[in-house]
């Protein structure tokens, strides 16, 4: 398995370990709040993802030939859900981040709450980290 | 009308369906009111009755389908006509809702009264649906969109409304109720002070008409407009009400089937109000079953349910103001049904999303009223609105579970 598919088995089992909501959202709460704090460079109009109630900031850099990403949030769930996909996103390949298999929204027990169609922000969130990894993509093949 | 103060709340609960259902597991606590209401079942059975017995178009056929889907439509303008006690009939306009009927007046009023120079003014309150059509109205004339500013209990002060008139103001539209905050404005007074220096008067009373009795004639506006689903009617239906001397004087602005007398290739004539300013098949259906909605409130008394409402609003607010580190967002002296409020320290989206897993509804966010939110400094609010059919026990449940997202997210 690799690293991006062991990291979202880790996830699946750590909620599977919470048997109500309550915990699961602590849970998610408490993965936005250990998220590395986003430099303030970032916390701009230029970086806030469209589409989300509450704002989410999100920066990309390219390591070698692996996608960092860095992100905040002003609400708590939204943090927690952008730290759940920069947890599995971060470090990975841009080819990974792309086409790789995102399994852990739906496997931690909260796919009805995370679903991309719903007023959270995820399906932006994801687009956006997609972007980053396209344009990289693009950058290394051109390189 | 009737007051009836032995109303058995319990019991009209029984007639919302919805008010059946559980989400996540729990009895739904709709509290999003604001947004739209719910429908008792003789709105829903109308629509289905409509379809499998006289579905027809109007003012078109002979046949006796057509004839009893006409005079079933037509009987809900004169139900209309009475419920805000307009004059006459043609005053009555079927739009798709209260946005329909704001751009429907900022266009066709607009484009014969509105030149450069003059000034429309709204208020610090309205919805983007009063604020918007404005806007492009000054834009396409050269007018200018002037605002009265709001104080911090989220009030429109008389004074300040008065000293923005002048004799370039045009129009003055204005909510009667916010959605946002639940202010009540003083729109007798607003009304009475337009007049005073010959401009229009638009009065929103989106958030009005399903909890206030409404008389046009004493109110002396020229135009009224409300949504027919937040007042228990289907979606898809508004009333424009206008005086019939403005009314008459409005081109339309959309063309089509219904609203002609004659069409030559030359030269089309218009046919009367309403329908000239009606174009094409409107929304029969719909129409129909708001009749069954305002026949419901009307049985039930708009002065019956605009104090079950205030009971609802005060305990609510009496046992918010209990709780420590929440902030009530708008404290008009004058409020209905909304009430709009922070966690301190939490993102109103959190609280939303924790309070739907309790089973309970409430809005989230700028409520189309961003000005307001800017005007206070803050990213949106949680809102909690309701109407006759909550009830006391589900304001508990509420609070309950509004003190638990507040632990969660501490
Ligand atoms: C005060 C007010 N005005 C206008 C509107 C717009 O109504 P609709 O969306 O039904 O056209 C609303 C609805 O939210 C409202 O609350």
């Amino acid at each position: 398995m690799s690293s991006f598919e062991n990291i979202q088995q880790q996830l699946v089992e750590d909620f599977g370990f919470l048997e109500d909501w309550e915990d699961k959202y602590a849970y998610l709460i408490d993965l936005g709040k250990s998220l590395q704090p986003l430099d303030a460079a970032y916390k701009n109009e230029n970086y806030l993802i469209k589409g989300c109630q509450s704002k989410v900031w999100l920066h990309a850099e390219l390591e070698g030939d692996r996608i960092r990403y860095f992100a905040d949030s002003d609400a708590f769930i939204s943090k927690g859900i952008v730290a759940l996909l920069v947890k599995v996103l971060d470090g990975q390949k841009p080819e990974e981040v792309l086409h790789g298999n995102l399994f852990v929204i739906d496997q931690i027990g909260l796919a009805a709450h995370l679903s991309p169609n719903r007023a959270n922000g995820l399906g932006s969130m994801l687009k956006q980290m997609r972007a980053y990894a396209l344009a990289y993509l693009t950058k290394t093949q051109n390189a | 009308m009737h007051t009836d103060i032995h109303t058995d709340w319990a019991a009209v609960r029984n007639d919302f369906p919805i008010l059946r259902e559980s989400v996540n597991g729990r009895p739904l606590v709709y509290f999003d009111n604001a947004a739209t209401s719910q429908k008792p079942q003789v709105v829903i059975d109308a629509l289905v009755d409509y379809y499998s017995r006289y579905n027809s178009n109007v003012h078109r056929g002979v046949h006796s389908l057509s004839q009893q889907a006409t005079s079933a439509f037509e009987a809900v303008r004169k139900q209309v006509q009475g419920f805000i006690s307009a004059r006459h009939e043609a005053e009555i306009i079927y739009t798709r809702g209260t946005t329909e009927a704001i751009n429907l007046v900022a266009q066709s009023w607009g484009s014969l009264e509105v030149m450069e120079g003059d000034e429309i003014l709204i208020t610090g309150l309205e919805h983007h649906a009063n604020i918007v059509p404005w806007q492009m109205l000054c834009e396409r004339t050269g007018a200018k969109l002037v605002v009265v500013p709001i104080n911090d209990a989220g009030e429109v002060s008389l004074q300040d409304f008065a000293e923005k008139l002048n004799p370039r103001t045009r129009m003055a539209a204005f909510s009667w109720i916010s959605n946002a905050l639940g202010t009540v404005n003083p729109v007798f007074e607003m009304v009475a002070l337009a007049q005073a220096q010959g401009t229009r008067t638009l009065v929103d009373a989106a958030q009005a008409a399903p909890h206030s009795i409404i008389d046009v004639q004493a109110l002396g506006c020229d135009f009224l407009v409300f949504s027919a689903h937040k007042m228990l009617g289907p979606t898809g239906v508004g009333i424009l009400y206008g005086r019939l001397e403005i009314l008459e004087q409005m081109p339309p602005v959309q063309g089509g089937g219904d609203m002609i007398k004659e069409v030559r290739f030359e030269k089309t004539t218009y046919n009367e109000l309403p329908l000239r300013l009606e174009a094409g098949t409107p929304n029969i259906a719909d129409v129909i079953a708001f009749g069954k909605a305002l026949e419901y409130l009307q049985q039930l008394g708009m002065e019956n349910i605009e104090l079950r409402e205030q009971e609802l609003l005060a305990y609510a607010t009496a046992q918010l103001k209990q709780l420590s580190g929440i902030q009530l967002v708008g404290t008009a002296a004058d409020k209905r049904c909304v009430l709009s409020f922070l966690i301190e320290g939490a993102h109103p989206y959190d609280v939303g999303v924790l309070l739907d897993q309790m089973g309970i509804a409430i809005r989230t966010g700028h409520h189309c009223a961003q000005p307001i939110m800017d005007r206070f400094e803050i990213p949106g609010t949680c809102r909690a609105s309701f109407a006759f059919y909550n009830s006391f026990e589900e304001i508990d449940r509420f609070v309950t579970a509004l003190q638990k997202a507040q632990k969660m997210l501490s």
